[in-house]
């Protein structure tokens, strides 16, 4: 992979059948890179994202990928490896909420976020940083959250997931940077998706009044910020935590 | 499988993955200090064998590796295992 040459570059998105993944999805095809778009049990909406990516002129696949189960994630992996080659663009975007108060809190309720957010990580980036290596070029994105640095009540175990992800990207941000691999963090602040929306409705406007913006971030905001880690451009930025919140988690 | 071949393996793998000249290369070569590899390309190394020779070296056996007969070494013994 030479400095300017992008093309050919193959991006897998977890959770990309909806939200912010499939904005990612779509902003990563937008720059030239041909796109996997991973879902767990959305195979009709990650089909559509793909074949938008395709009327759009872009390539892109709709693949079955559960973070949970790491046979799953081997083999999905190995599908989009066999229709489009090496992947060396990653985002891990799959993500879950189990929100609760934390002295209610039990173990599968604590661990149900820290399985598909933080540990889904480890599973897809296991499987795929080997190749990124042999390839010396690679991009690893992984979408934290607000909450990761500011905590949240009632989100104890979500905010703990993504936190760990700081913890992982700096730690492979370290390792990988002789390979011209980076590996960053986006921070999300609260933006305007299915999974906000389930929160309800004071929720979220409480949410939205809270950020200086005074409003709720759009998945495409996030993507354009994804995009740009993704790119040659910003190969001098690994290990960063990149915050798109409207300024909600200013001095974190 | 006997020592020749594994050690030309060796030599092999170092030559794809850190691209050296063979012709520097000997069981004393020292990754570190004459390859210029780092703990990853180490690594890089012993996943190309365990590639070639349907192999998995547990981590724990790397340590201490520091010259190309010493992972020549630690290859022909899984080898030796799996026959």
């Amino acid at each position: 992979m030479t400095a300017d040459d992008k093309t050919g570059t193959v991006a897998l998105v977890t959770g990309a059948s909806g939200g912010i993944g499939s904005a990612i999805a779509l902003a990563l095809a937008a720059a030239g890179h041909t796109v996997a778009v991973g879902h767990r049990s959305g195979i009709e909406a990650a089909e559509s994202v793909a074949a938008t990516i395709g009327d759009n002129g872009g390539q892109a696949m709709a693949v079955a990928i559960d973070v949970t189960d790491a046979d799953a994630v081997d083999r999905a992996v190995a599908q989009v490896e066999e229709q489009f080659g090496r992947i060396t663009v990653l985002v891990n975007n799959a993500g879950i909420t189990a929100d609760g108060l934390f002295i209610r809190m039990d173990e599968d309720q604590w661990r149900a976020p820290l399985d598909t957010n933080l540990d889904g990580a480890y599973r897809v980036t296991r499987r795929v940083s080997p190749g990124m290596v042999r390839n010396r070029w690679g991009r690893i994105v992984n979408v934290s959250s607000v909450v990761a640095l500011t905590g949240s009540a009632g989100q104890a175990n979500y905010a703990a997931a993504k936190a760990g992800l700081v913890g992982l990207t700096r730690s492979l941000a370290r390792e990988l940077a002789a390979r011209n691999i980076t590996v960053n963090v986006v921070a999300p602040g609260p933006i305007d998706t299915g999974m906000l929306a389930a929160t309800g409705d004071e929720r979220v406007e409480a949410l939205a009044a809270a950020v200086p913006v005074g409003r709720l971030g759009k998945p495409e905001e996030v993507a354009a910020a994804v995009a740009y880690l993704c790119s040659d451009a910003a190969a001098y930025v690994t290990g960063a935590v990149l915050p798109i919140d409207g300024g909600l988690g200013m001095g974190h | 499988m006997n020592r020749t071949q594994i050690v030309d393996a060796v030599y092999d793998a170092c030559v794809e993955v850190l691209k050296v000249d063979r012709s520097i290369l000997t069981e004393t070569t020292s990754f570190a200090e004459d390859l210029d590899a780092d703990s990853l390309a180490l690594v890089e190394v012993v996943m190309e064998l365990e590639e070639a020779f349907d192999l998995r070296i547990p981590e724990d056996e790397l340590e201490g590796v520091s010259t190309v007969g010493a992972a020549a070494d630690i290859v022909a013994r899984h080898v030796e295992a799996a026959a």
